[in-house]
């Protein structure tokens, strides 16, 4: 279950969308939620759940790969979409039973919300499965540089530095938890049945190894960084230069024209 | 001897409360250059101490170390040192710094502060000879543990070393992946004349070696060549180690008054020593 897992992860191909600069796909990820949160219609939604599609078609990568991202998040958006359902008292009465009313305001904005909420999981999923780590926080290192005036430049490095080591490990971690919980398992631990409290009991033999084995983990990392001539980033050149090119160029005035479309759509219908 | 490292009388200890032993006590080696040693020893006779000592991730109390005539003390050499021995750990896991294979390889490069051109070529370099190229673009995560041993390597081969230190590297591995370890560590040496050490508990990985280095307690007990290392057998087992079976079947025939000669490693040549006791037998 925790292989399913897919947050963060790169998978290479030699698609367009993998081919874009970071720094442009960080900022036009930026634009498509904003773009996202405006929309007031569904026709609105609708042109850009269709600009997902197609952008998810053009990174070549598997939709059921995409599909995995969504699953481990489908609970909490049916939570919400029940929550909208009982809570918005406005529109037309659909169902009325026992103390329970249904208005179907409450259905449309539960669609609504959760349709959202895919399409922006998905064109998430997108930044990270179409670029490796380097690139992503050499780009996020680059859009934050002007910080560098007000001081801030070690500590942009620092942060760029940590994240890339956070998403190397996090399929480490994964694996390894795996590994603890089928040991706990196999030495007769119970960790399905039982109350909350039982529950999060149970779980203090799964994290207290894996904390530990972390700390390890962050000291022999160290070591071998040093060894490798790591000193905080001073001089540090990176080898895969960032370089808009005409697609890069391009892919911005399409972002642009879907927002302007959605503009149009949010007025007209 | 031209010698790449240097240890003149260097004593070592861990501080901590319970445990004030030193590691090391007046410890002299001499590695010469371009040549292939294992140091074998067995759970704390000090080779982790050992390997790090040699490009000052840890500072002898006294004595020094010198790399290339550079002593691990002086600051302003210490980006040399770690230029000139890369060391590899146990671990490959804990090793790899970035996600993507050549990416991580470049991490040394990179902070070596090279044009990206030359980054480039020695990532490239590095994977060809560690026989990574065709996963330059893969996930990390998804190679097995040989692979990403070697993708440890070709990291410190990227920064161009004259010495490399690798402390059990085969340890975590399944025997196919200890082989392709080994095997690279061998090519590593013949093609680019890269001075190897090599520390392991495994004795079939000394076969090929030019110098074996025993290790017992922080003090070297047996030093020379395989065959002259092995031959002497109280002593490989005083320091805790098991005997190849080769070299164990030897020593036991020779016990039984058999003229065989003893330091034998390799299969092949304990064979052909048998054998002749054999054809002796028909006659
Ligand atoms: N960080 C440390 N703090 C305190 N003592 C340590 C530390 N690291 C090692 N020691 C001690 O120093 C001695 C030598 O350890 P070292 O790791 O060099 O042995 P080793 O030969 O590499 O063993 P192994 O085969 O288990 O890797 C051991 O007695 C060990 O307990
Ligand atoms: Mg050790």
């Amino acid at each position: 279950m925790l292989k399913d897992i897919t947050f963060g992860q790169y998978f290479p191909s030699n698609s367009v969308v993998h081919k874009l600069d970071a720094r442009v796909k960080l900022v036009l990820l930026v634009l498509q939620i904003v773009t996202i949160f405006i929309c007031k219609n569904f026709v609105s939604l609708g042109i850009i759940a269709l600009f997902t599609l197609v952008v998810l078609f053009f990174t070549k990568i598997p939709i059921k790969l995409y599909f995995k991202s969504i699953k481990v998040i489908i609970p909490i958006i049916i939570f919400t979409a029940i929550l909208n359902v009982f809570y918005i008292k406005t529109g037309v009465v659909l169902l009325s039973f026992w103390k329970i009313t249904i208005w179907s305001d409450g259905i449309t904005k539960a669609i609504f919300m959760a349709a959202r909420v895919l399409i922006l999981i998905l064109i998430s999923s997108v930044l990270t499965y179409t670029t490796t780590p380097n690139d992503l926080t050499d780009g996020i290192e680059r859009l934050l540089k002007p910080l560098k005036f007000i001081g801030l430049g070690q500590a942009v490095h620092t942060m760029s530095m940590m994240m890339t080591i956070a998403l190397r490990f996090i399929p480490t971690l994964i694996e390894e938890t795996d590994k603890i919980m089928s040991a706990q398992k196999a030495r007769g631990a119970d960790l399905e049945s039982g109350g909350i409290v039982q529950k999060v009991k149970a779980l203090l033999p799964i994290l207290i190894p894996l904390l530990i084995s972390s700390v390890r983990r962050a000291y022999e990392l160290a070591e071998a960084m040093e060894c490798r001539c790591y000193n905080g980033g001073k001089g540090r050149i990176r080898m895969k230069r960032l370089k808009m090119a005409l697609k890069d160029y391009i892919s911005v005035l399409l972002c642009v024209v879907v927002l302007g479309f959605i503009i149009v759509a949010n007025n007209l219908f | 001897m031209d010698s790449i490292i240097k240890f003149n009388n260097v004593t070592f200890e861990y501080e901590s409360e319970e445990n004030t032993s030193k590691v090391l006590e007046n410890f002299s080696l001499e590695i010469e250059r371009g040549t292939f040693n294992v140091i074998l020893g067995h759970n704390g006779s000090g080779k982790s101490t050992l390997a790090k000592l040699t490009n000052g991730l840890i500072k002898a109390k006294s004595g020094e170390v010198l790399v290339n005539g550079m002593s691990t003390m002086d600051e302003e050499k210490e980006i040399d040192i770690k230029r000139t021995v890369g060391l590899v750990f146990q671990n490959p896991d804990n090793q790899i710094v970035s996600s993507i294979v050549e990416e991580d390889v470049a991490f040394g490069p990179e902070n070596l502060g090279l044009s990206p051109e030359e980054s480039r070529e020695r990532v490239d370099n590095a994977l060809k000879a560690t026989e990574m190229y065709e996963f330059r673009d893969k996930p990390t995560h998804k190679l097995s543990g040989g692979q990403k041993q070697r993708v440890a390597i070709a990291g410190i081969i990227a920064m161009e070393p004259e010495c490399i230190v690798l402390d059990e590297p085969t340890a975590m591995l399944d025997p196919r992946g200890r082989k392709e370890v080994l095997n690279t560590i061998l090519k590593l040496n013949k093609e680019k004349n890269i001075t190897i050490i090599l520390i392991t508990h495994f004795m079939e990985e000394a076969e090929n070696a030019h110098r074996v280095i025993v290790m017992n307690d922080g003090k070297v007990t047996a030093d020379g060549k395989p065959c002259q290392v092995f031959a002497q057998t109280d002593v490989i087992k005083e320091a805790g180690l098991d005997l190849p079976q080769t070299t164990d079947l030897l020593s036991k025939l020779k016990e039984k008054g058999f003229s065989v000669s003893g330091g034998i490693i390799s299969a092949d040549e304990c064979v052909k020593e048998v054998s002749k006791l054999l054809d002796l037998e028909e006659i």
